[in-house]
């Protein structure tokens, strides 16, 4: 059924759809409507979910890794700082291979203290042994709960699913909701092999020493990276399933094209009309949207990137004294291709500011322009 | 595609006001998208949100800075900040005041469609908030709908049944009284 939902409620959705068995999560802006509607689907008993109150993000992973630990499907959310109080935790769910489902608005790092649109907080996770995901709609938020359960119940590690703040999390706009009946063919109830169960006791977590630790984040590692084939598999049996695709990399207008713009989140829909615009002006450019980031999809980026002339990366979020992340792990992968394009890293919106058709049709002429970046990163509209 | 503004201030509905409108569209099959300026929201202090319809789907995400038509839920927003601005020539400006149009046609010039309506009394009367503090938005969004014609006031009342959570009759009553009362300048 189609409704006009924002991001957070498609959020909220999609976690009933799942028919997720406990909830745990602390308030904070702009993440704090996904628990308020949650708690108000499980009191209407529209969820049969155990909500668990904490007093912070970190009990709320904590709780996240108990219960999933039991065997039962868990979800939690959270935005910057709360997801940067989870960091410890988050490796440890990772480790303890929990296919717990995390929802991230992504909101600015402060201080200065900003509550508006900015990766920062979540691409500082990358190394936590998480599979991540990029949304630029509302649809797509909801349709990446159901596959991220999916997902990571087939490989045994965590997804964090994440989208920008106010741009989604607070934007109105049109979801087809799907039927509970269909989701429950597609998602099946979690099984694990093994779980915490009082009447068949097991250790969970126990220390490994040198002589074997390597080995299982050997495995860890391999096992990542088997979330690229299981996903081609997640996304066409979710298309068959409910209609809708959602590539790993999606390629848009990508065909001759002689520079290809990267881009994650919302400001890939803008892309989008840019693109169109600069294609009906016989300038040939097309866009890359940056949808998984770990693992990252290493072969897909080199067939769509390795031999354009020139890539253009957009970054919203800072590691400082380098620049844009998304832009430093592509120009990683791009290194070994037989014809190594020119990459402009761009950094622009940080902290939620706006970013209109104009910038990053600015920001391609840019690149289009110049053979070589003039700056390493650019940053695109920064007030002198 | 159409783009609306609304300007309010906190407390008055703007925001879901907006939605309401975004929910009507929807209603008549058009693609939307609603959204508030995203600010640390007051009680008191100016309110901006935004609306875009179109027939296909909508990829802009970034605010509306040339809106097709403005709805200003707070006369006194008129005289402190520019809610003109970026306003497209001949666009509607959808005004809740007591005042006469005319007043209104000389503070903002003959680039606009001006319509005013007392959206203030209309919601008193229906019961929609308090005399100091009355919730203007299902109200001046039935004004909207007589203004522009760009959606039946019927829409309008199927959206509030929908949408709004409490006081569905009063408020889809206070919007059907705002689109009768509406007053051309």
């Amino acid at each position: 059924m189609k409704q006009v939902i924002k991001g957070n409620f498609a959020v909220a959705q999609g976690v009933r759809l799942c028919r997720v068995g406990v909830i745990s999560a602390y308030p904070i802006t702009p993440q704090t409507t996904i628990v308020e509607e949650l708690s108000e689907i499980c009191a209407r008993g529209e969820l049969d979910a155990k909500f668990i109150k904490v007093e912070s993000e970190h009990s709320a992973m904590a709780a996240m890794v108990g219960s999933s630990t039991a065997g039962v499907r868990s979800f939690t959310a959270t935005s910057s700082q709360g997801l940067l109080l989870m960091h410890e935790v988050l490796h440890w769910a990772a480790g303890a291979r929990l296919p717990i489902v995390l929802s991230n608005v992504n909101r600015a790092v402060g201080p200065g203290w900003n509550i508006w649109a900015d990766q920062t907080d979540s691409v500082s996770q990358r190394d936590t042994g998480w599979v991540q995901i990029y949304c630029e709609s509302n649809q797509e938020v909801l349709d990446s709960v159901i596959m991220s359960y999916k997902l990571a119940e087939k490989i045994l590690l965590p997804v964090m699913l994440t989208y920008d703040a106010f741009f989604l999390s607070h934007t109105s706009e049109i979801v087809d909701i799907p039927d509970i009946e269909d989701v429950d063919e597609f998602l099946p109830p979690y099984r694990p092999e093994f779980r915490l169960d009082v009447d068949n006791p097991r250790t969970f977590g126990g220390m490994i020493g040198p002589d074997c630790y390597y080995e299982e984040r050997y495995v860890m590692h391999k096992d990542s990276l088997k979330v690229l084939e299981h996903y081609s598999d997640v996304c066409s049996e979710f298309h068959d399933k409910f209609g809708r695709e959602y590539d790993i990399a999606e390629e848009y207008r990508t065909d001759d094209a002689e520079l290809i713009i990267v881009t994650a989140g919302t400001i890939t829909s803008v892309t989008r009309i840019v693109v169109d615009k600069l294609r009906e002006q016989g300038k040939s450019v097309g866009m890359m949207k940056l949808r998984m980031f770990r693992p990252v999809p290493v072969e897909r980026w080199l067939k769509v990137l390795g031999t354009v002339p020139k890539v253009v990366v957009v970054d919203r979020n800072i590691s400082a004294g380098l620049g844009g992340v998304f832009a430093n792990e592509v120009q990683a992968v791009l290194y070994n291709s037989e014809t190594r394009p020119v990459i402009y890293p761009v950094v622009v919106g940080l902290g939620g500011r706006d970013v209109t058709p104009d910038d990053v049709e600015g920001i391609i002429n840019y690149a289009l322009e110049n053979d070589k970046p003039k700056d390493v990163p650019l940053f695109w509209g920064l007030k002198q | 595609m159409e783009e609306i503004r609304f300007h309010g201030r906190g407390g008055q509905g703007a925001v879901i006001g907006s939605e309401v409108l975004a929910h009507a569209f929807f209603i008549e099959n058009k693609y939307v998208q609603a959204f508030p300026a995203f600010g640390v929201e007051r009680r008191g202090a100016p309110v901006t949100a935004f609306c875009r319809i179109d027939e296909k789907q909508i990829n802009l995400r970034n605010q509306i800075y040339e809106p097709d038509h403005v709805v200003v839920l707070d006369p006194t927003l008129l005289e402190t900040i520019g809610v003109t601005q970026g306003l497209k020539k001949n666009g509607a400006v959808v005004i809740n005041s007591k005042r006469e149009p005319a007043y209104y046609r000389d503070l903002l010039g003959d680039d606009y469609r001006l319509y005013v309506v007392d959206a203030a009394s209309v919601a008193v009367e229906h019961r929609l908030g308090s005399p100091s503090n009355p919730i203007v938005n299902t109200a001046i969004v039935g004004a909207f709908s007589k203004a522009t014609g760009l959606v039946k006031i019927e829409s309008v009342e199927q959206a509030i049944e929908e949408y709004v959570p409490i006081k569905k009759e009063n408020n889809k009553k206070a919007a059907h009284a705002a689109y009768e009362r509406m007053v051309e300048g």
